[in-house]
């Protein structure tokens, strides 16, 4: 009789741990489907940094994004400001399974650099974003867990399936009222400690139906640092194609 | 009837009043001590802080240029795994992994932030127009010989690495851990880091028995802080016992012994009480204060024993009349030595080291309840306590032969005191003159001994793989971006160049070797292009691409600011010294200030320079302090005294035995520490007791009985002789209790208040009784009144 009874509960706490994990993947999967179809986009980007002492230095920076179904986006970063990274820009093709693929342009040489690096937890321009922070969302890159439902947010933990991440878990809050849209993501290092917190608000609607932020706050909780992403415009009838995500492309921008 | 005599009658009529209530009201007296003790223990707590800023007040400016650089940076601290593997040679399969699996454990360390190992080494290569940047050895598991033997060379050439994280040989090599803490409560985050360490440490050589394993770095220097304040607190156990001895053998008496017990525990509960109720953090130089209370507060409960036990024996009293006559004649001197003594602590609170502002404010304190317990609690438990009358020769049997041995020094100071005086006089000015020859030093590692595992350790690592001292530099550039011109890499390339050929550098971390590195690595490594690049837009480009490639935690933030205006150098450097290590950062300051433009100009930080120049500003400070100490002591003592010319002579047995004290000192260890700063007023307020009851006993003996000043000295030995001895044995046993303390701040105080106490003994028997007889030789006009301070 015992023995019965272990198995019920044993078997029904696999289940409800098989059930929390098909949840968490259930609303990231809803959270991409509802962002697809966006194609591409292009934006402005602002990002300012901020020491614990709240001295400050900024960054400008252009993004162009294209969307691939079957494999991971395509995306296009060149920098304005500082003067003197003005020109350079970065193209990642982010793979669903295994590393991204990622080349550097750097106009004082005028040549394209590949960088083969697993590095993808350190931090993007000395800002308290990691690489990782902004790459593309790929559903495979991490394993899910339902955490609970909080009125209209949706809290699930999220594992990184990569063993170079930063991170062991990141908590994320998705929104389900409004597209699943992200709310706020917290960081945890890799000693499990809260590590940092990113807060997404100014939310606009571009075509009914994608939900864009404007402003991110990253908070390093263990710096005290902080850095702020304006997206100052987003444009989604730029219409580019695989043709604007190559190498030469790189060379052009 | 003459106003001084007014006063002496008054103080008299006040004692004896004072043992009347308090006889009288025994029961009462003892229950309100215990309630008062009761009360203020209940308060009590008992906190230690062992962050080594404890030792520097808030507007050290030292203190304050170091943080500064650290706000710009990171503010960190650092625990290093030194590991040694048996076979010499770090570079094996078996070894690689063993690291690596240490490295991905450190990363659990609470409060980590970077773990920087030969292993995660962010090493930088280049093929056609790819740049890789990887861990130097990731997955050392599947590693081949050849690569195995590749990773070797890189590493033993890299000059990130050689006498950091590894040594020439190759045989020893380092897992640095870097901790950021909240800094809320260093009594819980500190032990917190080091307990995860330690047990991370203990299961690695568990499993990796091949390996010997050192622990180093600025949480075990806190932890060692922490756990000296511990050990040097259990010192009191030990003295405690020596002052149950000491008072059961002077007064061989049971119910004496028990009553100086309860006295000076009562003395310790309360100031216990007084620290909960400050919120005082103990430090290792304030968790002495146990052991400082019982030294200093026994010797009021013996003066008023033996003079009422002696009362009792030699002139038949009973135990009520002895009481009351020991009171009164011993009310004054306790009162004027407690006196001095706190004011002499209290003059701590003048230095620039806020550990002995709370030392000295912890001891005032408790000499101030020491004061009020021997002379309520003490009485009030003897008259409690049954004590019988005994034979009266029992004592002076073995009194006899001392009484010899004081007549034989009065003879002779008596017999030729011009001689006597003289040659005083020139083994002072020669311990004087040798004195000077003592020089700061503040190496903390040296602040403890070779029996503490974190000196040895450290001393391990500084022998067998880098340095432990740092000094740091944040060189600007004067403009945002500033860091990538090319005009400021050079001038900071020769900067880092000129410290490698300094003798004392062991290691340069400096961000010109990091732009050399990424233009070698975008030129196919290319070692002709090991050096600066050309253009500024290069710089600023290649330093892009080479952070868009540093995993998580090993990122630049450390060694460049936000604003890429100023960069960070860091020189590690041999064992220096205090002084060789200020002059040391200061040759780097002025080697930046001839060869660099203006922006570039810096002060060297570190908290060993902080160490270095703390000796200096507590001297600094310190010297107002033991001047108000002396002016307001040596008051005091005329006053006490009623005499201006004595009170000025009484200068010269004062300070005279702090000179000596310093003289001896640069025979053996001519270095001396910040903790020994505080000695002069502190051993002033103990030692000047010696020279108020000589000179009083003499003033007695000139005044009352109208003794010419030879009879007058040898009256003084006779009287209080033994009572000096005794008192100057309880002082040197507790402060040779503490000189066993493995923390120098504590033992080199403890050792040379030793001499200075010895010292002051000896000269108040061989010179002030000298310079009396001397200075008196012109023939006085008798006068009736004497001092109001008596003595048996």
């Amino acid at each position: 009789m015992k023995k019965v009874l272990l198995t019920v509960v044993l078997s029904l706490m696999i289940y409800t741990v098989a059930q929390a994990q098909d949840r968490g993947l259930e609303i990231a999967k809803a959270a991409e489907n509802a962002d697809l179809g966006f194609k591409s986009s292009v934006s402005t980007l602002k990002m300012v940094l901020k020491n614990r002492n709240g001295q400050v230095s900024e960054r400008a920076l252009e993004v162009s994004t294209l969307e691939l179904v079957e494999d991971g986006d395509k995306s296009l970063i060149i920098f304005n400001s500082p003067k003197d990274v003005k020109g350079t820009s970065t193209l990642t093709y982010t793979h669903k399974q295994g590393a991204d693929d990622q080349w550097l342009y750097l106009p004082s040489i005028k040549r394209v650099k590949r960088i083969s690096s697993n590095n993808k937890s350190g931090p993007f321009v000395g800002s308290e974003f990691a690489y990782e922070d902004l790459s593309s969302q790929e559903v495979e890159k991490y394993t899910y867990k339902f955490l609970k439902a909080d009125n209209h947010l949706l809290v699930v933990e999220q594992y990184p399936v990569d063993p170079k991440s930063g991170y062991t878990k990141r908590v994320v809050s998705y929104n389900k009222d409004a597209e699943y849209r992200i709310e706020k993501i917290e960081f945890y290092d890799r000693k499990n400690a809260l590590l940092k917190t990113l807060t997404y608000s100014g939310y606009n609607l571009y075509k009914g139906k994608y939900w864009r932020a404007s402003r991110l706050n990253m908070v390093n909780h263990q710096s005290h640092k902080e850095t702020l992403l304006y997206f100052l415009n987003y444009d989604f009838d730029v219409h580019l194609t695989d043709d604007h995500f190559t190498q030469n492309a790189l060379k052009r921008s | 009837m003459n106003a001084f005599k007014k006063i002496r009658n008054s103080a008299n009529k006040f004692a004896i009043n004072w043992a009347r209530f308090v006889i009288k009201n025994k029961w009462y007296v003892l229950i309100a001590s215990i309630v008062l003790t009761i009360a203020l223990g209940l308060q009590g707590t008992m906190k230690f802080d062992g962050d080594y800023h404890v030792f520097f007040s808030e507007s050290n400016p030292e203190l304050e240029a170091f943080d500064a650089l650290q706000d710009k940076y990171t503010k960190d601290d650092n625990v290093i795994l030194v590991l040694s593997p048996k076979n010499k040679n770090v570079f094996t399969r078996e070894n690689l992994m063993a690291i690596e699996e240490l490295t991905a454990n450190a990363w659990n360390t609470p409060y980590s932030s970077r773990v920087d190992a030969i292993t995660n080494f962010q090493h930088t290569s280049a093929e056609h127009d790819d740049l890789y940047v990887d861990d130097l050895s990731y997955d050392s598991k599947h590693k081949s010989e050849t690569e195995i033997k590749a990773i070797r060379d890189i590493a033993l050439k890299e000059p990130m690495l050689v006498n950091r994280i590894i040594n020439k040989a190759g045989s020893v090599t380092a897992v640095n851990i870097t901790v950021r803490l909240p800094g809320e409560d260093s009594a819980v985050e500190v032990p917190e880091v080091m307990t995860s360490v330690r047990e991370m440490v203990e299961q690695f050589q568990q499993k990796h028995p091949q390996f010997e394993v050192h622990i180093s770095g600025m949480v075990p220097l806190n932890t060692a802080f922490f756990e000296a304040s511990m050990k040097d607190m259990g010192l009191t156990g030990i003295m405690l016992l020596i002052v149950i001895i000491t008072t059961f053998l002077l007064t061989r008496s049971l119910q004496s012994t028990v009553a100086t017990l309860l006295v000076v525990l009562f003395s310790i509960v309360s100031t216990v009480g007084f620290v909960g109720i400050m919120g005082i953090k103990l430090t290792p130089p304030s968790s002495v204060f146990p052991t400082m209370i019982l030294t200093l507060a026994v010797a009021d409960s013996i003066h008023i024993l033996i003079t009422m036990l002696q009362k009792m024996k030699k002139e038949g009293l009973d135990k009520y009349d002895a009481l009351i006559e020991s009171l009164r004649l011993n009310f004054m001197p306790v009162f004027i030595t407690s006196l001095t003594t706190i004011i002499g602590f209290l003059t701590m609170n003048f230095g620039d080291v806020p550990p002995f502002w709370d030392l000295g404010n912890i001891v005032a304190f408790g000499m101030t309840m020491a004061f009020l317990f021997s002379t309520t609690t003490l009485p009030a438990l003897v008259a409690i306590l049954p004590f019988k009358k005994r034979g009266v020769k029992l004592i002076s049997k073995n009194s006899g032969h001392t009484l010899d041995w004081y007549r034989g020094l009065s003879r002779l100071v008596i017999g030729s005191p011009i001689m006597v005086t003289l040659i005083s006089f020139g083994l002072i000015g020669g311990l004087t003159y040798l004195s000077t020859k003592n020089s700061f030093n503040d190496e903390f590692i040296n602040y403890f001994d070779t029996s503490v595992q974190f000196r040895s350790d450290t001393d391990y690592i500084s022998e067998n793989l880098t340095g432990v001292y740092n000094v740091e530099y944040s060189i600007g550039s004067g403009e945002s971006g500033g860091i990538n011109n090319p005009e400021y890499l050079k001038k900071l390339n020769e900067f880092e160049d000129w410290l490698y050929h300094q003798p004392e550098v062991v290691h340069v971390n400096a961000f010109s070797e990091v732009a050399r590195r990424i233009n070698k690595s975008m030129h196919g490594d290319d070692e002709g292009y090991y050096k600066i690049p050309e253009t500024r837009e290069e710089a600023a480009q290649y330093l892009l691409l080479y952070e868009l490639s540093l995993p998580f935690g090993l990122d630049l933030n450390n060694q460049i600011n936000v604003d890429k205006s100023e960069s960070r150098v860091t020189v590690t450097v041999k064992n220096l010294d205090s002084p060789d290590m200020i002059a040391f950062a200061q040759r780097g300051e002025d080697w930046l200030k001839r060869n660099t433009p203006k922006a570039m100009h810096a002060i060297g930080v570190s908290p060993m320079l902080m160490f270095s120049k703390l000796g200096f500003r507590q001297a600094d400070s310190m010297f107002k302090g033991n001047i108000v100490a002396l002016l307001l002591i040596s008051l005091v003592l005329m006053l006490a005294l009623r005499n201006f010319k004595l009170g000025i002579l009484s200068l010269i047995p004062n300070i005279a035995p702090v000179l000596v004290g310093f003289g001896i000192w640069a025979l053996y260890k001519s270095q001396i520490n910040t903790g020994m700063v505080i000695v002069f007023g502190m051993t002033l307020g103990i030692i000047v007791d010696d020279t108020v009851h000589f000179m009083s006993k003499f003033l007695r003996a000139r005044r009352e009985y109208g003794y010419g000043p030879e009879r007058a000295v040898e009256y003084a030995f006779q009287t209080v002789g033994k009572a000096l001895i005794t008192t100057t044995v309880v002082l040197v046993s507790g402060f040779a209790v503490l000189s066993t303390s493995s923390f120098a701040l504590n033992s080199y105080m403890a050792r040379i208040t030793l001499v200075i106490i010895i010292a002051a003994l000896i000269i108040d028997f061989l010179l002030l009784p000298a310079l009396l007889i001397i200075t008196s030789s012109v023939k006085r006009t008798k006068k009736k009144y004497t001092s109001i301070l008596y003595y048996r």
